[in-house]
């Protein structure tokens, strides 16, 4: 299980990683792993707004449907289109070219209520 | 060791598409004894087609042989018990069957003249009355045509009485314990949806909802008892919290089979709910079949009901239209009519004694479940369960087995599985529902599977997460089906793979 030092976290196992005012968002090593094989990805639209807490969209696994909380606020740059087509992405590169979705963060602050990776990682540790 | 099944021949059979030979015929049309008509001269030619791609031609018995074996291949709940929790697969009782085949009730028409129809509409009249005094309601629609029907008719009346009252309000709370309906049947009712957690015992948090409940909130959807099997012991309160703030309770009422008979859901501050007739009234359940949802009210949400209602008067049943403040029409005609034959026919047989001894039969086999199978399986929420119990794969996952795996063991044991990671807040969950339905002798057998499951992955996991071995099919690739599915035969396609 990976860990990556430079990105955010929630305890919901989604991560961010911000680039000037932009986030890039996605689910984590640990969320692909306990969600099992994924085989389709609901995203939002570029222009929507989304709010820190609240369901941005949801994956699909052949277990179950999991919403994704948006880890921060702002309004949606850029969908990672080639999901809709490779849902199993998500399963290989959860940190990396699965991305889900990028947003230009209306309130940079909220960074700082996120997890740290060994934060993360702790918690991870006590849940499972 | 397996001692209920063992295996046997049973025959493969393509899709009856691959049994056609052109020009094969199951039917005899008598000499034609009008002059004929020429289609395309009468219809015009694009409205005639003189061939359907792929149609199979078949004979009689080639029809009869195909769905005959094919139907050896089930597990049903007139082979066995049926432990799918959530669900409650309880035996269809024959009696129901013969009354709803009668005349006069299978061949009636929904066109027929209301005075042709006094019996139908009598029938609807006194399964609407049993209803509204099983779940200590004032009114029911017979209208909605499955459960998660019945929940959005419910929430559309919230929403009609919270209109009236001036503000139809922004969002509906639901717990992460509920049947995953709840949530898509607000958002489908133009409701935003707000996950409350479950406290350490699997109930409502009451001190949590009381924080959050504020003029926002319409209704409050919860399932009681809930997913877990767990009565939520607060339910009185959770309806004086909701109603102070001008919200409603809405209940769901899949697991009613825990209640019917011992407690009322209008006694204990629910304002609407709906009722699956093919869990908790016996009705015939899965396949896609028709269910039932009617959905009981307060008196206040009376106006805003379906149309049409029934109304008595001058000794006659007559169907009333004239109801302006109506949600309208939720379903054609009025309802799956068949199944409220059936539901009242076993509504009838038991009698209000036998409803209850029915509740304490379920409660109890569930409970008889737990205690044996606590040694083997771990058990995350230990409040008093109810209907059904839920067990974790935490010591089996320890050792490579999973809830899936275990379940499709059982497959092997003569069993059809039980309902397998959920409800979501139990991480690997094992959820049980046994149904009155189950003697001790059947119990003990799947008592006896499960401990015998639990020994093999203690011994020979590999045998487990392998299974089934005693199947036509083994582990098929739900990945690939779900990720690339096939939803249509096409000729030639599929015929390769139908004898595997």
């Amino acid at each position: 299980m990976s860990y990556p030092e430079n990105l955010r976290y929630t305890k919901e196992h989604e991560w961010v990683r911000a680039e000037g005012d932009v986030g890039t968002i996605g689910i984590t090593d640990h969320a692909q792993k306990e969600l099992g094989d994924i085989v389709y990805v609901d995203l939002p639209k570029v222009g929507a707004r989304i709010e820190q807490g609240k369901s941005l969209g949801s994956v699909e696994s052949v277990k179950a449907v999991s919403d994704i909380y948006s880890p921060v606020s702002g309004e949606i740059v850029e969908v990672n289109e080639s999901l809709g087509q490779a849902p199993e992405k998500l399963n290989q590169d959860p940190h990396g070219s699965a991305w889900l979705v990028k947003v230009r963060m209306s309130v940079p602050d909220e960074l700082k209520q996120l997890l740290s990776a060994a934060d993360y990682q702790t918690y991870v540790g006590a849940e499972s | 060791m397996i001692t209920k099944v063992r295996s046997h021949i049973t025959q493969n059979e393509p899709p009856l598409f691959e049994r056609s030979s052109p020009g094969k015929k199951g039917y005899q049309l008598p000499v034609l004894d009008v002059p004929p008509v020429d289609a395309v001269a009468a219809l015009g030619a694009a409205n005639v087609r003189p061939e359907i791609d792929g149609f199979p031609e078949v004979s009689e018995v080639e029809v009869i042989r195909h769905f005959t074996r094919l139907s050896t291949w089930n597990y049903a709940i007139d082979l066995g018990m049926y432990p799918l929790g959530s669900c409650t697969m309880k035996y269809n009782p024959r009696v129901n069957e013969l009354v709803a085949r009668l005349d006069g009730l299978a061949w009636a028409h929904p066109y027929q003249p209301e005075t042709l129809a006094q019996g139908a509409m009598e029938i609807m009249a006194r399964l609407e009355a049993a209803l509204a005094e099983i779940t200590g309601m004032d009114a029911v629609t017979l209208q909605p045509a499955a459960g998660a029907h019945g929940e959005l008719t419910g929430i559309l009346l919230i929403r009609a009485l919270l209109e009236k009252r001036g503000n139809p309000r922004r969002k509906i709370l639901v717990p992460d314990s509920a049947h995953g309906t709840n949530p898509a049947t607000a958002a489908t009712a133009g409701y935003a949806v707000e996950n409350i957690p479950s406290n350490e015992r699997g109930m409502v948090d009451v001190a949590g909802l009381e924080r959050i409940v504020d003029k926002d909130v319409a209704a409050l959807m919860v399932t009681n008892p809930n997913t877990l099997g767990v009565f939520e012991e607060n339910i009185k309160s959770i309806a004086e919290i909701l109603h102070k703030k001008g919200a409603l309770l809405y209940m769901d009422g899949a697991n009613m089979n825990a209640l019917v008979g011992i407690a009322k859901p209008g006694d204990f501050g629910v304002d609407v709910m709906h009722l699956n007739l093919h869990k908790t009234f016996s009705t015939p359940h899965g396949g896609g079949g028709p269910g039932g949802g009617p959905v009981a009210v307060k008196k206040i949400f009376e106006p805003f009901l379906p149309l049409p209602r029934l109304k008595h008067a001058r000794n006659k049943w007559s169907f009333d239209y004239k109801r302006p403040r109506s949600i309208g029409r939720v379903r054609a005609f009025y309802g799956n009519f068949g199944v409220m034959v059936r539901a009242l026919a076993y509504i009838l047989a038991h009698g209000g004694n036998g409803l209850r001894n029915a509740t304490v039969d379920a409660v109890l086999n569930a409970n008889y479940l737990r205690k044996k199978l606590e040694p083997h399986y771990d058990l995350p929420y230990k409040a008093p369960n109810m209907h059904e119990v839920v067990f974790s794969d935490e010591r089996q996952a320890k050792r490579g087995v999973r809830t899936g795996d275990i379940a499709k063991r059982l497959i092997d044991y003569g069993f059809h599985p039980y309902t397998v990671s959920f409800p979501l807040i139990v991480h690997g969950a094992l959820m049980i529902e046994p149904t009155e339905t189950e003697s001790k002798l059947e119990l003990d057998l799947f008592v006896e599977a499960m401990t015998s499951i639990a020994g093999e992955i203690d011994t020979d996991p590999e045998l487990v997460r392998t299974a089934p071995h005693s199947t036509r099919t083994s582990r098929v690739d739900e990945v690939t089906a779900a990720r690339r599915p096939i939803l249509r035969w096409k000729p030639g396609e599929t015929a390769s793979k139908a004898a595997d």
